[in-house]
C-alpha cells in the first residue's frame, strides 16, 4: 500500500540533504567539538557552521543560538531559567490556554513552587487578544511565554504586537516558535522577542535535537550542571550530527520557505475547501486569522475522529486528532475546546498537516478517501443528523 | 503437555467469515494468542487495545517508581504493539476512558458504599468491551470483535438464538462475566479461546514465539492497583471531592447485640471472616451489610445460608424467558460450584432462585448465572 502521510506537524522526514550532511559525524567525522585535536577541530568548525544557519533562519546572531535535545528542553530553559534568575520576590508568568503541553505544563509545576500564572483566553479563531495581554501584565510579571503557530489549528499568534507590549513593560517574552519555523518567516528582531524554541525534527531535521535562541544579556539561571560546553548554557558534549543536521534544515527551510509555503497553501485550500465542498455540515478552524501554510483543522458533526483516523490509516492515509498520550490513545483536545468547540465536535475534528513533498496526486486521493470514510461513519453514527439545508 | 500443538490443528470456527475481525487486546497472553489463531486461520484483523484509566490520576496510589502490571499500564499496550508487529497485523489504542468511569469505575464504588458487592468486569464486558468498543470495530470496518474471554457461542439452529457456553477449560472459564451480552452482541462476537486450555494457550503463543508467552497473568480487578479496592474508593471520592465519612458504627449479631465497632460500612464484604477486629469462639462471618442503620451484621456460618433469593436485570441469552419454573444450575460468583435450584421468572426482568440447599453467602451486588449443564441460560443481579 503506497501510504499518504499529512502529518507533518506531528513530525517530518529527515529531508535527504539533511541525511547527507549529518551521516559523516556519526563514524569518520565523530570527533567531540570541545577536544583540541583535529578530530575536535573538525567537530567544532561543523557544530559553528550549523549555529550560523540556524542564527540566518531567525535574523539572530549565532552566540544567540543554544542546541538543546528539542522543543520541550528548550521550552523548559526558557520558562524554569528566566523565574529561577529573576530574583527572590514573588513573580508572575503570562502564557495561553492553547500552549503545547511543554509549556503548559512547565507553568503547572512553577504554580506548584508558589508562581502565579495567567492563562490567556482565545477567541473562536484561537488567538490571544492583545487588550487581555495588556491587562494581565502586573508589576511582578517576569515572564510571558506565548506559542508563535498552534499545532493543532495552524493559527498564528500576534506576536509583533506581544512583543511591543512585552518591550514596553519590560516583561521577557519567550515564544514556541516550534510549528512556525520553516513554515513563516520568524525573525527574532521583528517580533521582539527574547527567548524562542525551536525542534529539528518538525523542520526536516531528525528527532532529538532542538534550539533555543536566548537573545544576548537576557539573565536566566542554568538549566543543566555540567561542562562548559555552549558557554555553560547547556552543558554536556554537543550531539555533533543533530546539530549539523539542524543547521542544514534550518538553511534548506530558509531558503526555500517562500516557495514552498507558496505551493503548500496552494494544495492545503484545495484540500481545505474540497473537503467542505464534499461534506455536508464539515467547517473548518482558525480560518479568520493568519495560519501556517500547511495545516487544516476541520470539525466532521457526527463522527468519532478516532475511529476516523483509524478508518483512513487502514486505507493509508495518515493524519490525526489534536493530542495523543504516550499510549497512542487519543486524547480530548484542550485546544479545540478552547476554541469553543463542544467535547463531541472537538472529538469529531481533524488535523491535517501538509509537508514540503505532499503531491498533487496525493491531495487528489484524500479527497477521494476522507469523504467517503465520513460519510461511512455518519452512516453507523447513533446521533448524527444531517443539518437541514434552509439552516446552513 | 502438548507441546506439538500448532495452531494450524485448531479447528476453525463455524462463524468464520471473510471479513474483518477486530481484536481486543489486553497486551497479555490470552487477546494475543487470539490474534495469532485468527491471523493463522488467513482471517484479516485489526488489533485494538482500550485506554479505560489515566494513570496519572489519583497518584497516591502510585508506589514508587513506574506502574506496572495494571490495567492500561503502559507496559501493557507496549507488548500489545509488539505482538501486532511481530504478527504483522495493524493496531490500535482507543480511548474509552470516559465510558470507563461513567459505566464501571463510578458505579463500582456506588455499588461499595451502599453496602453491596458489585462486579466491575461484567459491567466492563456488557457496556464497554461489547458495546462501544465493538461499535468503534464496525466504524472501522470490522464485521465481528474477538476477545481472549474462555467461553463459547454456539446457534443454535433449531431456536435460532445463540447460545453462551462454558469454556472447556473449566478453571478459567469466564462465562460468569458475559451474562449480559445481547443476542446481537454474541451474533458478532468470538471467543477463539473457548476450546483451548490455559496449558494448550501458552504452547501455542511460545511456538509463535509471541513476545508475551510467558508474562504472568493478571489476577486483580484492573484499576485497583495492589487489589486495594478500598484505598482506591477512598482516593476516587476524595478526587471527585465527595470524601466519605468513615463513620464508624456498630457490628452486631443477628439478634441486634452490639459485639464491636467498624470503620466504616464499605470495609467490608458478606461473608468476610478475616479483619473483623475481634476474636470470638466460633468462626463469625460480615452475613449482612445495613447502610441505612450504618451496621454490620455478623454470625456463624449457619446464617450465611441462603436458600432463596431474588434477583433483577435478567438477560436471557440461550433461551427466551420461560414462563413456567424452570430447573437450573445456579452459580453466585466466580468460583462457586453451580448448585441446583428452581428459577421463576417474575415480570420487570426479574426472577427468583431457590436452592435445592441453600448456599452460602448470596451477596447483593454479585451476580447469579442459570445453567444447563455447559449451556448459559441466563444471568442476573442478586438484589
Amino acid at each position: 500500500m503506497k501510504r499518504i502521510y499529512l502529518d507533518h506537524n506531528a513530525t517530518t522526514p529527515v529531508e535527504p540533504a539533511v541525511l547527507e550532511a549529518m551521516l559523516p559525524f556519526f563514524s569518520g567525522e565523530f570527533g567531540n567539538a570541545s577536544s583540541i585535536h583535529t578530530f575536535g577541530q573538525r567537530a567544532r568548525a561543523a557544530v559553528e557552521t550549523a549555529r550560523d544557519q540556524v542564527a540566518a533562519l531567525l535574523d539572530a546572531r549565532p552566540q544567540e543560538i543554544v542546541f538543546t535535545s528539542g522543543g520541550t528542553e528548550s521550552d523548559n530553559h526558557a520558562i524554569f531559567g528566566v523565574i529561577g534568575g529573576a530574583g527572590a520576590a514573588p513573580k508572575h508568568v503570562i502564557t495561553s490556554v492553547i500552549e503545547h503541553e511543554a509549556v503548559l505544563n512547565a507553568c503547572q509545576a512553577l504554580e506548584k513552587q508558589g508562581v502565579a500564572v495567567s492563562y490567556l483566553a482565545v477567541n473562536r479563531e484561537g488567538q490571544i487578544e492583545l487588550e487581555a495581554l495588556r491587562a494581565a501584565i502586573r508589576p511582578d510579571t517576569a515572564l510571558i511565554t506565548i506559542m508563535h503557530a498552534n499545532n493543532e489549528l495552524g493559527a498564528v499568534q500576534p506576536l509583533t504586537g506581544i512583543g511591543r507590549i512585552a518591550t514596553e513593560a519590560d516583561v521577557y517574552f519567550h515564544s514556541d516558535a516550534v510549528q512556525s519555523a520553516g513554515k513563516i518567516p520568524v525573525n527574532v528582531k521583528e517580533l521582539q522577542v527574547d527567548l524562542l524554541s525551536l525542534s529539528g525534527h518538525k523542520l526536516y531535521a531528525p528527532k532529538g535535537i532542538g534550539a533555543l535562541y536566548i537573545k544576548g544579556g537576557t539573565r536566566l539561571r542554568q538549566f543543566f550542571y555540567g561542562g562548559h560546553h555552549q558557554r555553560g548554557f547547556r552543558p554536556g558534549t554537543e550531539n555533533v550530527p543533530g546539530i549539523v543536521a539542524l543547521g542544514k534544515a534550518a538553511e534548506l527551510a530558509r531558503l526555500s520557505l517562500s516557495e514552498d509555503a507558496t505551493r503548500i497553501l496552494a494544495l492545503r485550500d484545495k484540500l481545505e475547501q474540497g473537503l467542505l465542498a464534499r461534506i455536508p455540515d464539515a467547517h473548518a478552524n482558525s480560518t479568520r486569522v493568519p495560519r501556517t501554510p500547511n495545516a487544516s483543522n476541520i470539525t466532521f458533526p457526527g463522527i468519532e475522529g478516532e475511529a476516523l483516523i483509524i478508518s483512513l490509516d487502514l486505507k493509508g492515509l495518515a493524519c490525526s486528532t489534536g493530542a495523543a498520550c504516550s499510549s497512542g490513545a487519543v486524547e480530548p483536545s484542550h485546544v479545540l475546546t478552547a476554541i469553543g468547540l463542544s467535547a463531541a465536535e472537538a472529538r469529531a475534528t481533524i488535523r491535517f498537516s501538509l509537508g514540503r513533498h505532499t503531491s498533487e496526486a496525493e491531495i487528489a486521493a484524500v479527497l477521494e478517501m476522507v469523504p467517503a470514510a465520513v460519510a461511512q461513519l455518519r452512516q453507523l453514527s447513533p446521533t448524527y443528523q444531517p443539518v437541514p439545508a434552509n439552516r446552513r | 503437555m502438548s507441546t506439538e500443538l500448532q495452531l494450524d490443528s485448531l479447528p476453525v470456527a463455524a462463524e468464520t467469515k471473510p471479513g474483518m475481525v477486530a481484536v481486543a487486546m489486553s497486551g497479555g497472553v490470552d487477546s494475543s494468542t487470539v490474534a495469532a489463531v485468527l491471523m493463522q486461520q488467513g482471517r484479516p484483523i485489526v488489533g485494538l487495545t482500550m485506554q479505560l484509566w489515566n494513570q496519572r490520576r489519583l497518584p497516591e496510589l502510585q508506589g514508587d517508581g513506574p506502574a506496572q502490571h495494571r490495567c492500561c499500564s503502559l507496559d501493557d499496550v507496549y507488548d500489545a504493539k509488539r505482538v501486532a508487529q511481530h504478527l504483522n497485523f495493524p493496531h490500535y489504542v482507543v480511548n474509552f476512558e470516559e465510558q470507563f468511569e461513567e459505566r464501571v469505575v463510578r458505579p463500582f464504588v456506588q455499588q461499595y458504599l451502599s453496602g453491596r458487592t458489585p462486579i466491575a468486569c461484567t459491567n466492563c464486558n456488557t457496556d464497554v468491551k461489547f458495546e462501544p468498543l465493538l461499535r468503534m470495530a464496525r466504524q472501522i470496518g470490522a464485521e465481528r470483535l474477538a476477545t481472549g474471554h474462555y467461553a463459547r457461542i454456539r446457534k443454535n439452529e433449531a431456536t435460532g438464538r445463540y447460545e453462551l457456553r462454558r469454556a472447556r477449560d473449566d478453571s478459567k472459564d469466564q462465562s460468569y462475566f458475559l451474562w449480559g451480552l445481547t443476542q446481537e452482541q454474541l451474533s458478532c462476537s468470538e471467543f477463539p479461546l473457548g476450546e483451548l486450555t490455559k496449558e494448550e494457550v501458552r504452547t501455542l503463543a511460545r511456538n509463535v514465539k509471541l513476545p508475551v508467552a510467558d508474562k504472568p497473568e493478571s489476577m486483580e480487578l484492573c484499576f485497583v492497583p495492589n487489589g486495594n479496592y478500598v484505598q482506591f474508593i477512598h482516593a476516587y471520592v476524595t478526587e471527585r471531592g465527595t470524601p466519605i465519612s468513615d463513620a464508624e458504627g456498630d457490628i452486631v449479631t443477628e439478634s441486634g447485640e452490639a459485639i464491636g465497632r467498624h470503620n466504616g460500612v464499605h470495609n467490608y464484604t458478606i461473608g468476610q471472616r478475616k479483619g473483623l477486629g475481634f476474636a470470638a469462639g466460633k468462626p463469625i462471618y460480615v452475613l449482612a451489610i445495613d447502610t441505612k442503620k450504618n451496621r454490620v451484621i455478623v454470625g456463624e456460618d449457619e446464617g450465611l445460608r441462603c436458600a432463596s433469593f431474588e434477583v433483577e436485570g435478567v438477560n436471557w441469552i440461550s433461551i427466551a424467558e420461560p414462563c413456567a419454573p424452570l430447573r437450573a444450575q445456579v452459580k453466585i460468583r466466580h468460583k462457586h460450584e453451580p448448585a441446583p435450584a428452581t428459577v421463576e421468572a417474575v415480570a420487570g426482568l426479574r426472577a427468583r432462585v431457590t436452592f435445592d440447599t441453600p448456599q452460602r453467602a448470596v451477596t447483593p451486588g454479585q451476580a447469579a448465572v442459570f445453567c444447563d449443564g455447559d449451556t448459559v441460560l441466563a444471568g442476573a443481579w442478586i438484589k
